[in-house]
């Protein structure tokens, strides 16, 4: 299936969490928040939130430093 | 207003006076303690001939106006209507590091009407190269050390502080009364820890937090993003700090900066990132 991963398409097999996503796109899961179709989703439902064809999804990295 | 009058300000307040008067008279009259006569942004001997709209400040060297007079004084120079609404504003701070001290200093100097601080660390030597502290606040926490601080710039804001740690335990009883918080954590887990926090506990509230400033790349590279309408981040999104590009004060007071405009802007009803 297609998704749009921070505005940019992305072919992923069907059935993919955001935990299986972050490891994918190799982003740490602990340094990030992530939107799904608009909603802040909490780390601890990565595993159990499943993507759909077409749905958006942002990542949000953060970097050390302040 | 007769032709015989004309209008200035002394101390920001609006006077009507005789037209012709020497500033001297009006020292006199008004301030007979002051010695140090400004204006129009300039120091003035006193035989200076007062002109319509003239603005003057009259000032007792060494000692600290009372506070009405030190707020209207300070406020002065904001867009009318401006310190009305930054005044009722509660804002919280998660983290006085580089980027919480000088956030907190920009509000203060604001006249946010208040301002809590968490943080669980002292201030230390290493710390000085862009964290808001003096050399003899070394050992102090940051949340006292930088309290005294914003007392001393605006002791009408009302500063509260917390010495200890921001967790996923305690967010939502620390920050229950404040209307936008503000992350200015230095490791990334704790800021997407917060971030992630904020947003479970809190419905209304807006976050404004950073990543990516470490380092010397350009100023510019620094935007304010719109994440959604209660969530903006200010950073470069790609600098970390890190072995060969340490934190330094000029980009570090750039999102800094970022951070406290985004506030601002927040509480004047605007949209911090509009400028894309």
């Amino acid at each position: 299936m297609r998704i749009i991963v921070n505005g940019n398409e992305k072919q992923v097999k069907d059935h993919t969490s955001i935990a299986t996503l972050l490891e994918l796109v190799g982003v740490n899961p602990e340094q990030v928040v992530a939107e799904h179709k608009g909603t802040i989703v909490s780390p601890q439902h990565y595993h159990g939130t499943f993507l759909n064809d077409g749905d958006t999804i942002e990542l949000i990295q953060f970097v050390g430093g302040g | 207003m007769s032709r015989q009058q004309i209008q200035i300000y002394l101390n920001e307040r609006s006077l009507t006076i005789a037209a012709g008067m020497p500033l001297r008279d009006l020292q006199q009259q008004q301030c007979p303690e002051a010695d140090l006569l400004i204006v129009n942004g300039y120091p003035c001997s006193d035989d200076h001939i007062l002109a319509h709209q003239d603005r003057i400040v009259m000032i007792c060297r060494g000692i600290a106006p009372q506070p009405q007079e030190l707020e209207a004084l300070m406020m002065a120079r904001h867009t009318p209507g401006v310190h009305a609404k930054v005044k009722m504003a509660r804002v919280g701070i998660a983290g006085a590091g580089g980027l919480g001290s000088a956030i907190a200093i920009a509000l203060a100097r604001t006249g946010i009407g208040f301002i809590r601080i968490a943080d669980f660390d002292v201030v230390e030597p290493s710390n000085l190269n862009r964290q808001q502290y003096f050399i003899d606040q070394i050992g102090l926490p940051k949340v006292h050390a930088l309290r005294d601080n914003l007392q001393r710039i605006n002791p009408l804001v009302t500063v509260d502080s917390y010495y200890g740690k921001v967790t996923t335990n305690n967010l939502k009883e620390l920050f229950a009364d404040i209307d936008i918080l503000v992350e200015a954590f230095d490791r990334a887990d704790q800021k997407a820890m917060l971030a992630n926090t904020f947003f479970r506990t809190f419905s209304e509230k807006y976050l404004v937090a950073a990543s990516g400033m470490a380092g010397y790349e350009p100023g510019n590279t620094i935007r304010t993003r719109k994440i959604n309408d209660r969530f903006y981040l200010c950073g470069d999104n790609l600098t970390a700090a890190g072995p060969g590009c340490g934190l330094m004060a000029p980009r570090v007071g750039i999102a800094a900066h970022h951070q406290a405009n985004a506030v601002l802007r927040l509480i004047l009803g605007e949209d911090p990132a509009t400028q894309g």
